[in-house]
């Protein structure tokens, strides 16, 4: 099953990913993909009917520490990284607006 | 001339030498050489040399017991050092200066290690070449028309051309063993967990390790001594106890009985460079002149390895990098009042070519209708490949394998060809899905003067046996005190 890359559907995965594409890297990944993703599909070839998968590989689960509150950044420190901020809040723009063309 | 670690902290010590000046020459070889290969992205030679200055001072009043005290070191882009620009070799982090230190760099500083700078790498880890740095392209010092491999090229062509002692990078896929073996240095990729990851910018959380790059194992044995063990910021370190590396390294006194296993699948020919192929059996025959036995076995998911890591990798760095988003950490693409804007304007400019490419192959595998087909399959295969090695571990103590296919190629020559640059990795991934440990080490050079390593992969930690194998190679052959011509 090899997946066909055209424009609509690379155009899909972009607003997804929130990016932008121009029509040049539209095309170019379009091909790209359709390559990758046949090698890719080379995993369909073994049979894990039976695997059980793993995520994380060394075997740790629920890793739990004392519900203790301590020292971590101020929040002075935290906010002058951010681009926008005001009374040590960090500044977003508006959600809404009147030029929110669908993306 | 290379100098150990331990060769310097006596000199340090008998005040034969001081940091500042092991600083002062580190810098000089900066300025004398880095023009021409690019290793570094950011240097901080004041800071420096204020540390060295602290450092000389403690020598010369008293008993200084770490090794690493006064060494100059570099840290590959990616970690984030109070106080220092923390670009992961992508614009999109252009200006951003860390804000706290890293766990493994602050247990460097903490050993009095001096850190001189940032070097270069493929932006957030994506590549096998240095290429895709928005910071330039670095050399390799050995024949600078060709890369010094990736992602973690700046680290290994600082250390080969001895500007910095060691220097701390992270592997994902091949990003320590690759250009390590390009660049003819030593570096190791640990077992997953083994080093915290906590301060370091992520690629893929499940594959992601921080480890050393060096001039020798028992360079990479003081720094492991550091910088390995649990750290409760990290909940992917076990709490099990680090064996004591460099006092391990002299313990073992032959060979004799190391069953070393060769993989079929690692040496078929016509998958491998004829040259690298008789290196690195010649490193095996050297091996087994010591004493080691030699071992063929199969590891039979190999071939699903480059499939299962770049979907994994992909969904994981999707994830990862949307964290990217113009609000937290510095922005300057943004010319619109709209937030959702913001973020695709951000990373619309703020990510490469690379980058994209990778963040939609990952959206999309994780998308609705596809994420079984995908993620869920690639993470059954990990199963399957984990068992591979768990398998030929009973039957073999570690596993010996070249780490390239290919020599060190030419800059530019795989630009076009994304996914043949990719299947490149096909020894390194394999070990990353199955979260065990690798050291890549110096075996030699082609008929054209450029480096070849290998690597000796062991059950997950057994770090203490791989550096003990490494470390008599070493001690039986010189590979790794070759110096590049500059």
């Amino acid at each position: 099953m090899a997946d066909t890359f055209d424009t609509k559907t690379i155009e899909h995965i972009a607003r997804l990913a929130k990016l932008e594409l121009t029509t040049e890297e539209k095309e170019r990944f379009g091909q790209q993909f359709t390559q990758i993703l046949e090698h890719m599909n080379t995993m369909n070839s073994v049979d894990t009917s039976d695997v059980v998968p793993t995520a994380q590989v060394n075997g740790l689960t629920n890793v739990f520490r004392e519900d203790v509150a301590t020292p971590s950044f101020s929040q002075e420190e935290v906010v002058r990284l951010a681009p926008e901020s005001t009374n040590g809040y960090v500044k977003v723009r508006a959600v809404f607006g009147e030029s929110d063309a669908e993306v | 001339m290379y100098e150990s670690i331990t060769t310097l902290h006596t000199k340090l010590k008998d005040r034969e030498t001081t940091s500042t000046q092991l600083v002062e020459e580190a810098f000089a070889h900066i300025d004398a050489h880095d023009g021409a290969i690019g290793a570094y992205v950011h240097t901080y030679k004041e800071e420096a040399l204020e540390k060295a200055s602290d450092v000389d001072a403690q020598f010369a009043s008293g008993d200084v017991t770490s090794k690493l005290a006064g060494i100059p070191f570099s840290l590959k882009d990616v970690f984030n050092v109070e106080g220092m620009e923390t670009t992961g070799g992508s614009r999109i982090l252009e200006g951003y200066t860390s804000a706290y230190t890293a766990t493994a760099p602050a247990r460097l500083l903490d050993a009095g290690a001096i850190p001189i700078g940032k070097v270069n790498n493929d932006s957030f880890g994506f590549g096998s070449s240095t290429e895709n740095s928005d910071y330039g392209t670095t050399k390799n010092p050995w024949n600078t028309a060709k890369v010094p491999g990736g992602s973690s090229g700046g680290s290994a062509a600082a250390v080969a051309a001895n500007m910095g002692v060691f220097s701390l990078a992270e592997d994902t896929g091949g990003s320590i063993r690759q250009p390590a073996c390009f660049c003819s240095v030593t570096g190791l990729k640990v077992t997953y967990g083994r080093v915290s990851r906590y301060g370091t910018l992520a690629y893929a959380s499940s594959l992601d390790t921080v480890g050393p790059i060096a001039r020798s194992v028992e360079d990479v044995a003081i720094i492991m001594d550091a910088i390995a063990g649990n750290d409760p910021k990290d909940a992917t370190t076990p709490k099990n106890a680090v064996p004591a590396y460099s006092a391990a390294l002299s313990q073992r006194t032959d060979l004799k009985g190391l069953r070393i296993g060769v993989p079929k699948e690692f040496f078929a020919t016509g998958s491998l460079d004829t040259d690298i192929h008789e290196t690195v059996e010649q490193a095996l025959d050297a091996l087994i002149a010591l004493g080691a036995e030699r071992v063929d076995i199969t590891l039979p998911n190999t071939a699903y390895g480059i499939a299962a890591y770049y979907i994994i990798a992909l969904c994981e760095a999707s994830s990862n990098l949307s964290r990217y988003d113009g609000i937290r950490f510095l922005s300057s693409f943004r010319d619109t009042n709209i937030l959702d804007q913001i973020y695709v304007q951000t990373k619309s400019q703020g990510f490469n070519n690379e980058a994209k490419r990778r963040v939609m192959l990952g959206t999309y595998a994780l998308s609705h209708g596809y994420y079984d087909a995908f993620f869920k399959k690639a993470q059954e295969i990990r199963t399957l490949m984990k068992q591979d090695y768990e398998r030929a571990f009973s039957d073999v103590d570690l596993i010996l394998a070249p780490v390239s296919p290919v020599l060190p190629f030419d800059i530019g020559s795989m630009s076009d060809d994304p996914l043949a640059m990719w299947l490149m990795d096909v020894f390194t991934l394999p070990i990353n899905v199955a979260g065990v440990p690798s050291l890549a080490v110096p075996c030699g050079f082609s008929t054209s003067n450029l480096p070849i390593g290998m690597q000796l992969i062991g059950p997950q930690f057994s770090e203490e046996l791989l550096l003990q194998t490494g470390h008599w190679y070493q001690q039986q052959t010189d590979w790794h005190t070759k110096e590049p011509t500059l």
